[in-house]
C-alpha cells in the first residue's frame, strides 16, 4: 500500500530478535543447507548451467526490451481467448478490481494458490475487511495464515517453522487435529481434508502467474501440491495476479524458465505440475472456470523499469534461490525483513517499490558477498543494484522513490575526510603514522568500535605500516 | 546489464618486474603479510616496486554509496602505476574493486581509459603466483593441520578459487582440511560489520564453528578484512586457533 | 482502470525508448541438445518419475483395461471415473468393470456432481499425449471429452502412456507439436503425484491433488 509519510522499517531490531531465537536459527540453517545442496546436484554440469542461464537471461531481457508491446500483445491474445484483462497502477487499485469481481460473482469465499503479488497487495486483509473469506491453499501459506503471520520465504512460506511447531499450531487452531501428532504426512492429510471442502465451495479461485505468454495468451503456473490447479479449475471464477514484468514473448520462452526455476528453487528437476491456461471453460467443456480475470499490477515496477541499471531487477523469475544462498537471510530468516520479498531480491526490489525513506536500510543488510549473483538463474546483478541503491539513498534524485532520504551531513563529512586522507600521499602518511603510533589507545567503547568489539577483540594497528617496512627494506618506489 | 567477472589478466611473457599494491588494511594492520607477499615475489627473481604514494582502492566509500569520494581516492592511485607492469594485490577484495569496479566507477570520466588500463593489469597475489609464476614451493615447516577461508570477492569477483589451495597443497607437511561451508561469507562486509553488528557476529560465529570442526590449528586466508573479523572473533572467544594471511604462512613454510 | 493501462504503457514506452535495451540472442541449443537414444527414454522417464513415487504398470492395447481394473480392485478402489467420449473410454466401457469396481462416466458438467467428484470417487483414468524424457513428465491436454478434473480430484490418477509417444524435452514436444499455433484451454505437464515439502522440508505425497499416480505403459 502506498504509504507516503513512510516510517523507516526497523530491520536491525527485528533481526536482533531473530538472532536470539535459537530454534529459528536452527530451522533456517538446516533448511538452507539442504536447499543449497539439492540445487548444486541439479547443476552439477557447469557447462549446461552456464548455457541455460544465458538462455534464460536472454529470454527475460528480450521480454523487457519489448515490454510495452508484449503487454499489449498479451492483452490482445488473452482477450481473444476470452480472458478479461485488468490493469492496476497501485495495489489499492488491484484490490478494488478484485473486490468488484468478487461482488459480481456473489462470492464470499475465495481459495488462493501461491501469489506473491497478492502479498504485495495485502489482499487477504483487504477482502476480509469487506466480509470475504480468503483461504490460502498452498500448505505453507495455509500454515502462516493459521499462524497469523506472513511468508518467510517466497517459495517455502513456512520454512521458519519446524514440524513440532506446526503440529502445535494445528492443535491450537484446528478442531480435529489431536490425532495428527508430529507427523508431517498426517498434518498434510489433515490440511487436505479441510481444504478440499473449501475448493469445492469457493466462488472464486485466485492464483499468481509464473509466466504469461504474449504470443498465445497463455498463463503458466508451476506447483507441486495441486492446489494451484484446484484454484484455477474448480471455482467458477479464476482471478490471476501478475506483476507486469511476468510476460514473455513466445511459448518457446517458457521451457528455459520452467527448467531453471524449480532446479534453482528446491533442487527438483521439475515441479509436479506445469499448468498452462489459455481460456476459460469453452462451450461443451465440462469443467474449468467460466470466467478468468488477469490483474496486471504495476506497483512501482514501471519506475524500476525507467532506469536502465535498476531495470534488471525485473528479470526476476521468483525462484528464491538468492534467499537460500544468502548468509544474512540464513541467519535472520524472512520475517526480519518485514516485507513481501525478503533476502537479496527483496533488498533490491522492496526499496524501489516502497521508497528509501521506509526501506533505506534494506540495501545495507548485505555483505556484498555475491553468493546470490553466482546462483541467480537469470543473472541479475543483485549486488551492483544494491550498490546503486546505496548511492540513491544518500543522494537526492529522481530515479528511486525518496532518493536521498538517508543522507546524513555527518556521514558525508566523514567520507569527505576519508577521501582527503586517502588521496594525498602526505595526508595519508601523516594519518597512518598517527594511527600506528596512538591508534591503539582508542577505547573499545567508541561508537563503531563498540559494535565491533562485542564479539571481537579490538583490531590492533601495527607499529610500522607497510609503507614504512617497504621503505626500510629498500623496496623501490618506482 | 551484467558486469561479468572480468577474464584474468593475461601476460605474453613472464615479467621480470611487478608493482605491489599493498591495500590500506594490510598497510595499517597486517604489514607483515604485505612484506611476505613482496618477498614471495622477490624469491621468484622478480623486481618488486612499491609506490609509496599508494593508499586505498576506494572500496569502503564505493560500497557505502559515496562514489564521488571513492572516485577521488581511486583516481589518486592511477598515476602511481605507469607502464605495463602487472599490479599484484594481496587481497581478492581490493583486487576485485580495482579490476571489476574501477571501469564502472570511472565510466564517463575523462581518465576512464587510464583507469581501465590500470585495472586490466591487476592480479590477486595467489592467482599471480600460480598462473603466471607457476611457483613450486618446498615445505620446511613442522607438520600442521590448517584450514582455508576463501574470501567472497576473491572467489566471485576475481574467480580465484583453486589457486590458493593449490599452493597450500604443495606443502608436504601441511594437512589442508577444507571447511564445510567454504563458500560462505564470514560476515565482515566492510561497514556491514559495524552497521549490522549482530548479524555480522552471528555470521562469524557460524564461521568459527566451521573452523573449529576441522580441528585445524590455523586458518589461512587471502584477505585481511576477513582475517581481522575472524581473528578478532577467535581471540575474543579465546579459541586456540589463529588466522594468518596466506603470504605470511607460505613465507614461514618455505623458510622453515 | 483504462487510465492505469494508458499510464503504465505510456511510462514503459517512454522510458524504454529513452534507454533501449538490446538483448543477447536466445540460443536454444542447450535445450535442443537434451536428447536421448529412443531406447533410453522410457527407462529414464520411469526412473525420474519413480523417484517421486509414481507407480508403473505394463500393458498392451489388448489388455490394458483388465490391467487397470485388476490393479484398482486389488488396491481397494471402488469407483473409477473415466471419459466415455474418448476412444480409450469407450474401450474401457466395452471391457466392462472388473470385480467390484464401479465405472463412473464423466459425462456432465462438474457443477452437477461436484460433491460426488470430491467425496465419492477413488480413481480417475486419462490418456496422455506422451511423456518427456528430460524431466520425467506426462503431457496432458484435457478436452471437452476428457475433462480437467479427471487427473486432479480422484485420489488415484491412472494415466495411459503409449510407449511410442516419447519426447526428449518439453521444448521439443512443444516445437514438434506446434503448440504455439493453438493452445488448448488447459495444457499440463504432470511429473508425479501431488506432493509438498512445506512442513520442515519433509516430502509428503497427496496434499491436494492425487495421492497416487499410476502410469500404464501401453505397448
Amino acid at each position: 500500500m502506498a504509504d507516503h509519510a513512510a516510517q523507516a522499517v526497523n530491520f536491525a531490531a527485528a533481526s536482533k530478535a531473530a538472532l536470539q531465537d535459537s530454534e529459528l536459527r536452527g530451522n533456517f540453517r538446516r533448511a538452507m543447507d539442504g536447499l543449497m545442496t539439492k540445487r548444486a546436484v541439479q547443476f552439477a554440469d557447469g557447462q549446461e548451467w552456464h548455457r541455460m542461464r544465458a538462455l534464460a537471461a536472454s529470454v527475460r531481457l528480450r521480454a523487457l526490451s519489448k515490454l510495452p508491446e508484449l503487454l499489449e500483445q498479451l492483452e490482445t491474445n488473452l482477450t481473444r481467448n476470452g480472458i478479461q484483462v485488468h490493469w492496476a497502477a497501485t495495489t489499492a487499485e488491484a484490490n478494488a478490481i478484485t473486490l468488484e469481481i468478487m461482488r459480481k460473482a456473489n462470492a464470499t469465499l475465495a481459495v488462493k494458490g501461491k501469489s506473491m503479488v497478492t502479498e504485495e497487495m495485502h489482499l487477504n486483509a483487504f477482502l476480509e475487511d469487506h466480509g470475504i473469506e480468503v483461504l490460502e491453499s498452498d500448505l505453507g501459506e495455509y500454515i502462516v495464515q493459521l499462524d497469523g503471520t506472513m511468508p518467510s520465504h517466497i517459495i517455502m512460506p513456512a520454512i521458519h517453522l519446524n514440524t513440532k511447531q506446526i503440529a502445535h499450531l494445528f492443535k491450537q487452531k484446528i478442531k480435529d487435529a489431536a490425532s495428527t501428532g508430529e507427523d508431517a504426512a498426517a498434518l498434510t492429510d489433515l490440511a487436505r481434508r479441510i481444504l478440499r471442502q473449501k475448493f469445492m465451495n469457493a466462488g472464486v479461485g485466485m492464483s499468481g502467474v509464473n509466466a504469461a505468454v504474449a504470443e498465445t495468451g497463455t498463463l503458466c503456473l508451476i506447483e507441486n501440491e495441486g492446489n494451484g490447479r484446484m484454484c484455477t479449475t474448480v471455482p467458477p471464477v479464476h482471478i490471476a495476479f501478475m506483476g507486469l514484468e511476468k510476460v514473455v514473448e513466445k511459448l518457446e520462452d517458457v521451457p528455459p524458465i520452467i527448467s531453471l526455476l524449480p532446479r534453482s528453487a528446491t533442487g527438483q528437476p521439475i515441479t509436479t505440475y506445469v499448468n498452462m491456461i489459455s481460456s476459460p471453460r469453452k462451450e461443451g467443456e465440462k469443467d474449468g472456470p467460466r470466467e478468468i480475470h488477469v490483474v496486471i499490477l504495476d506497483n512501482g515496477r514501471s519506475s524500476v523499469y525507467a532506469d536502465p541499471e535498476l531495470r534488471d531487477t525485473l528479470r526476476c523469475i521468483r525462484c528464491g534461490a538468492c534467499m537460500n544462498h544468502c548468509p544474512v537471510y540464513t541467519k535472520v530468516g524472512g520475517h526480519a525483513y518485514q516485507a513481501p520479498y525478503p533476502g537479496p531480491i527483496g533488498k533490491i526490489l522492496v526499496p524501489q517499490m516502497e521508497g528509501l525513506a521506509k526501506r533505506g536500510e534494506m540495501p545495507h543488510a548485505c555483505t556484498m558477498c555475491n553468493a546470490c549473483v553466482e546462483i541467480c538463474p537469470v543473472k541479475i546483478p543483485i549486488v551492483e543494484i544494491m550498490g546503486r541503491l546505496r548511492v540513491e539513498a544518500v543522494r537526492p534524485g529522481t530515479a528511486v522513490k525518496d532518493a536521498g532520504a538517508q543522507a546524513s551531513r555527518t556521514e558525508a563529512l566523514v567520507w569527505k575526510g576519508w577521501a582527503a586522507m586517502n588521496s594525498s600521499p602526505l595526508a595519508y602518511r601523516l594519518a597512518t603514522t598517527a594511527l600506528s603510533t596512538v591508534g591503539n589507545a582508542a577505547p573499545a567503547s567508541l561508537p563503531l568500535l563498540k559494535d565491533w568489539t562485542n564479539v571481537r577483540s579490538k583490531p590492533r594497528f601495527a607499529a610500522k605500516t607497510l609503507h614504512d617496512l617497504a621503505r626500510k627494506k629498500g623496496i623501490p618506489d618506482v | 546489464m551484467d558486469r561479468p567477472t572480468p577474464p584474468p589478466s593475461t601476460l605474453a611473457t613472464k615479467p621480470t618486474k611487478v608493482y605491489f599494491f599493498g591495500t590500506c588494511l594490510v598497510d595499517l594492520f597486517f604489514p607483515d603479510a604485505g612484506m611476505a607477499g613482496m618477498e614471495l615475489l622477490q624469491a621468484q627473481g622478480l623486481e618488486v616496486v612499491f609506490p609509496q604514494g599508494q593508499s586505498c582502492c576506494g572500496q569502503p566509500a564505493y560500497n557505502s554509496g559515496y562514489r564521488d569520494d571513492a572516485l577521488t581516492v581511486a583516481r589518486a592511485q592511477l598515476d602511481l602505476f605507469p607502464g605495463d607492469l602487472p599490479i599484484v594485490v594481496p587481497s581478492g577484495s581490493c583486487a576485485g574493486m580495482m579490476k571489476k569496479h574501477w571501469p564502472h566507477l570511472f565510466h564517463g570520466e575523462p581518465d576512464e581509459a587510464k583507469a581501465v588500463q590500470v585495472s586490466s593489469r591487476v592480479w590477486e597475489l595467489t592467482q599471480f603466483l600460480v598462473q603466471v609464476l607457476n611457483v613450486q614451493l618446498t615445505d620446511k615447516g613442522e607438520p600442521v593441520r590448517i584450514t582455508w577461508h576463501a574470501s567472497c570477492h576473491a572467489q566471485r569477483e576475481m574467480g580465484v578459487v583453486e589457486e590458493p589451495k593449490a599452493l597450500l597443497r604443495q606443502l608436504a607437511n601441511v594437512e589442508l582440511v577444507e571447511l564445510k561451508r567454504e563458500k560462505e561469507c564470514c560476515g565482515f562486509g566492510g561497514t556491514f560489520a559495524v552497521r549490522h553488528p549482530d548479524i555480522s557476529a552471528a555470521m562469524v560465529g557460524d564461521k568459527l564453528a566451521d573452523i573449529e570442526q576441522t580441528g585445524a590449528k590455523r586458518v589461512v586466508s587471502g584477505d585481511c578484512g576477513c582475517l581481522m573479523n575472524i581473528n578478532g572473533a577467535l581471540e575474543a572467544g579465546r579459541k586456540p586457533v589463529q588466522g594468518q594471511h596466506i603470504a605470511q604462512f607460505l613465507k614461514e613454510r618455505i623458510h622453515g | 482502470m483504462s487510465d492505469a493501462r494508458a499510464a503504465i504503457l505510456g511510462t514503459l514506452r517512454r522510458t524504454r525508448d529513452a534507454h533501449p535495451l538490446t538483448p543477447p540472442p536466445s540460443d536454444f541449443a542447450p535445450l535442443a541438445e537434451k536428447q536421448w537414444p529412443p531406447e533410453e527414454r522410457l527407462p529414464r522417464i520411469r526412473r525420474l518419475m519413480e523417484a517421486v513415487h509414481t507407480e508403473f504398470l505394463e500393458a498392451t492395447e489388448a489388455d490394458w483395461p483388465t490391467v487397470v481394473t485388476d490393479f484398482l480392485t486389488r488396491e481397494g478402489a471402488a469407483t473409477l471415473l473415466y471419459a466415455p467420449e474418448t476412444i480409450d473410454g469407450a474401450v474401457l466401457a466395452n471391457a466392462g468393470p472388473g470385480g467390484s469396481l464401479h465405472l463412473i462416466p464423466y459425462d456432465r458438467p462438474i457443477d452437477d456432481f461436484k460433491q460426488q467428484m470430491f467425496e465419492g470417487i477413488d480413481a480417475g483414468l486419462t490418456g496422455t499425449l506422451g511423456a518427456i524424457a528430460d524431466t520425467g513428465s506426462l503431457i496432458l491436454w484435457p478436452s471437452a471429452q476428457e475433462p480437467r478434473l479427471l487427473s486432479l480430484v480422484p485420489h488415484i490418477h491412472v494415466a495411459l502412456l503409449r510407449a511410442d509417444a516419447l519426447y526428449d524435452s518439453f521444448w521439443q514436444a512443444m516445437r514438434d507439436g506446434r503448440w504455439a499455433d493453438g493452445m488448448p484451454t488447459n495444457a499440463l505437464l504432470i511429473s508425479g503425484p501431488s506432493k509438498t515439502a512445506d512442513i520442515e522440508q519433509t516430502l509428503a505425497y497427496g496434499v491436494h491433488g492425487p495421492k497416487r499416480l499410476v502410469v500404464v505403459i501401453v505397448r
